[in-house]
């Protein structure tokens, strides 16, 4: 066994009821560990774009590539690993607020270009779009003042321009 | 043209090219089979269990390269033929299946009879549909023969809702081709890939062919021949390779794997080069896997890129058609004369690749194989259920000719052999047609004996009776200290355990013979070595099926075995 890595693996897939199932289905049949998978439709109507982070030895990821490819449903899969990406997650989290730190956990919140959301009594929610990194610094910087619940969208990554 | 759901779905059989369809009716199906009622372009075969019609289109597609059709109702006709289906993929037999289900707008209400099929099939199909919309109808039915045929064969779902086959679709044409955009399989392998396969070849020192399934079913068998006498590289065939090339070949050095030959064996230990062809690399065949071919580069030829490197790590990969990449690379590859290395692997094979006890008073049941070669000359297509007598079927009888052994490798389907030779015999190979089982193995599926007998079904049916589940019991045998649970035939609430089976005086249930006969098929039992010859050929006198029964040596075992988890050198010897 190789050294485990993190890879984010784009999927482009036929917008079918089922296609969604036969993906994830995969990962567990074959005993791959998913981290996050997000999926929306694209900008045609008839596919679907998938980010699924996923980690594993690089014969493992091999396998998962091939196996995702020999899909039907699957149009196209791009494992990200040797390429520059643009990649955002999006968070919310909805932490204990009181009167005297209402105002700090906002401070930090800007610190991160992280918005307010809902203020209640007691509570504040805050939302940031980031890379995964520096959603998990957000959450760890909020956490002393007790977080009530965090909602994240998994990654969704893009490949960079080419110059 | 105007049509109806089920009336599409059968139009599109006969525009397949389908002659024959194994089936079993139910609610959901029924406006199905009503149009089967006047359908005269292929043949419907009613078999007595939906298991029985999925493992007999497979044993048809496994006889022609063609894809074996089955169709079953809703919920538990559907469930039933999931074993059928597995089989077939773990084996890459092509397939369309295609079952009934409940009215669209019933999907997902627990309705009676309803199975999330799709759900259930989906990791153990190529592909599978539901179909929502009767217009989608002509392009899925289109697309699953085509799926299952091409690339790496395997079986495709197709689900039709019962409303589905009651409407009517107004302007019916069913599709001349299909194109999919996420399914593209590679037909031809990269030329640069080959010449470095033939740099290899002729930079190898200890080389050896090793073939599988995939040359069976790419039709590469004469390549795989030629390569092999132009390259005098000893050939090794996986269980499901048997018949890609010629068993009594010179350059032949039988099976592999757990129990392959010994010969095999140490060529996969000593070679340093393995060509393989279609071949997955089966824990069967590799033992333990970071003890296999230690000294071995790996060349493999797979239609289906995800087999390579899943289990062996691979030095060059070909992805391809196995007929096209072998004669391209039969074209460039230079011819090597026999040498030292091919001297010494003949010198291994020596003059048998397996060999067992022969004995005067009881019926051992690898003679019965041997005599059923000797008898056929080969000339046969011989199925088999699961289990020890499989193992003896792939060690003594020789199969020369692809397409002649039709067993279940991947899956290790019990029940399978006597539904899968109906579908042979009925794919006319004219040749003989037997199957060969264990009695555990026969009673499985044995219901069929109604479908072979009230269809006159050629099908010879060779019953091993050691009145044990054999294979399970070597295994308690060898490594469970002589503890046979559950595996003796015989045994009933009042036995109190047994230390000698061969002093057990009870009676084997079911008598074969009265219940061959019972089903009005001919039978005939062998208990002693002298009956064997005379039993065989009275049951292929008979014009039709026949049942023939041996009572063998109970306790027997395969040999040579290579534990499980045990690397290639690690041989049991009997």
């Amino acid at each position: 066994m190789g050294a485990t890595q993190t890879h984010t693996i784009s999927i482009l897939t036929e917008n079918r009821s089922g296609s969604l199932s036969r993906i994830s289905g995969l990962f567990s049949s074959r005993g791959y560990n998913i981290t996050s998978l997000s999926v929306a439709e694209t900008e045609d109507p008839a596919t679907s774009r998938m980010t699924i982070v996923v980690t594993g030895d690089a014969s493992i990821l091999e396998q998962i590539v091939k196996q995702l490819n020999k899909l039907v449903d699957v149009i196209k899969v791009v494992d990200f690993i040797d390429e520059p990406i643009i990649e955002r997650e999006l968070l919310l989290i909805r932490v204990d607020a009181s009167k005297s730190n209402r105002h700090e956990i906002v401070e930090t919140a800007n610190l991160f270009g992280a918005g307010v959301a809902a203020v209640s009594v007691g509570a504040v929610t805050l939302e940031l779009i980031g890379t995964t990194q520096k959603i998990d610094d957000f959450v760890m910087m909020l956490k002393p003042y007790g977080i009530k619940e965090t909602v994240r969208s998994g990654a969704v990554a893009i490949a960079k321009p080419k110059k | 043209m105007k049509k109806t759901g089920a009336q599409i779905v059968v139009d599109a059989l006969v525009q397949e090219g389908v002659k024959v369809v194994f089936g079993y009716p139910g609610g959901t199906v029924i406006p199905i089979f009503d149009v089967l009622y006047d359908t005269k372009e292929f043949t419907f075969i009613l078999t007595r269990h939906e298991q029985g019609a999925a493992h007999a289109a497979d044993g048809y597609a496994r006889a022609t390269g063609e894809a074996g059709v089955c169709l079953a109702t809703s919920g538990p006709g559907a469930m039933n033929i999931m074993t059928g289906v597995a089989t077939a993929y773990l084996d890459s037999i092509p397939m369309v299946a295609i079952t009934g289900q409940v009215a669209s707008p019933l999907l997902g209400t627990d309705a009676f009879q309803e199975a999330d099929i799709v759900g259930v099939s989906r990791s153990i199909t190529k592909h599978n549909f539901l179909v929502k919309n009767i217009a989608d109808l002509p392009t899925v039915m289109k697309q699953a023969f085509h799926i299952a045929r091409t690339g790496r064969p395997g079986p495709v779902l197709v689900d039709v809702p019962i409303d589905i086959s009651r409407a009517v679709l107004e302007n019916y044409e069913y599709p001349d081709s299909v194109s999919i955009r996420g399914y593209k399989p590679t037909v031809e392998g990269h030329p640069k890939q080959i010449e470095k396969v033939a740099a290899m070849i002729e930079a190898a020192k200890r080389p050896l062919l090793f073939a599988g399934g995939g040359v069976i079913a790419a039709g590469a068998h004469a390549e795989l021949k030629e390569l092999a006498e132009k390259t005098n590289m000893p050939v090794t065939l996986s269980f499901m390779g048997l018949g890609a090339f010629p068993g009594n070949h010179p350059l032949f050095i039988g099976m592999p794997g757990m129990h392959g030959g010994k010969c095999a064996n140490r060529v996969f230990q000593e070679c340093d080069l393995i060509v393989s062809v279609g071949a997955r690399f089966d824990d069967r065949v590799t033992g333990f896997v970071a003890r296999f071919a230690p000294n071995a580069k790996i060349v493999h030829l797979d239609v289906d890129p995800a087999s390579v490197s899943k289990i062996v790590k691979v030095d060059v990969p070909v992805v391809g058609d196995a007929k096209r990449i072998l004669i391209a690379l039969n074209k460039i590859v230079k011819p090597r004369g026999a040498d030292k290395w091919t001297e010494s692997v003949m010198e291994w094979k020596g003059e048998k690749l397996f060999s067992y006890q022969p004995s005067d008073t009881e019926i051992k049941p690898q003679s019965v194989i041997e005599k059923l070669y000797q008898i056929t000359g080969g000339n046969a297509i011989v199925c088999t259920e699961v289990g020890q007598h499989q193992m003896w079927t792939a060690q003594y009888y020789k199969f020369d000719k692809p397409r002649t052994l039709v067993s279940s490798g991947g899956l290790g389907t019990m029940g399978f052999g006597l539904p899968a030779a109906m579908g042979v015999a009925l794919s006319d190979p004219g040749c003989p047609v037997f199957n060969i089982a264990g009695d555990g193995s026969i009673q499985m599926n044995i219901q069929e004996l109604a479908t072979i007998s009230i269809n006159q079904i050629p099908v010879k049916l060779i019953i091993l009776n050691n009145a044990y589940l054999g294979m399970v019991r070597q295994w308690q045998d060898l490594f469970y200290g002589k503890r046979y649970s559950s595996t003796c035939l015989r045994k009933g609430r009042d036995c109190a355990g047994c230390s000698d089976p061969s002093q057990c005086k009870k009676l084997y249930t079911p008598n074969f013979v009265d219940l061959a006969r019972a089903y009005g098929i001919e039978a005939f039992r062998a208990e002693s070595p002298a009956d064997v010859e005379k039993t065989l050929r009275a049951g292929m006198a008979v014009d039709g099926p026949a049942v023939m029964e041996f009572i063998v040596a109970q306790e027997e075992n395969v040999y040579p075995m290579v534990p499980a988890g045990k690397s290639l050198d690690e041989i049991l010897e009997g």
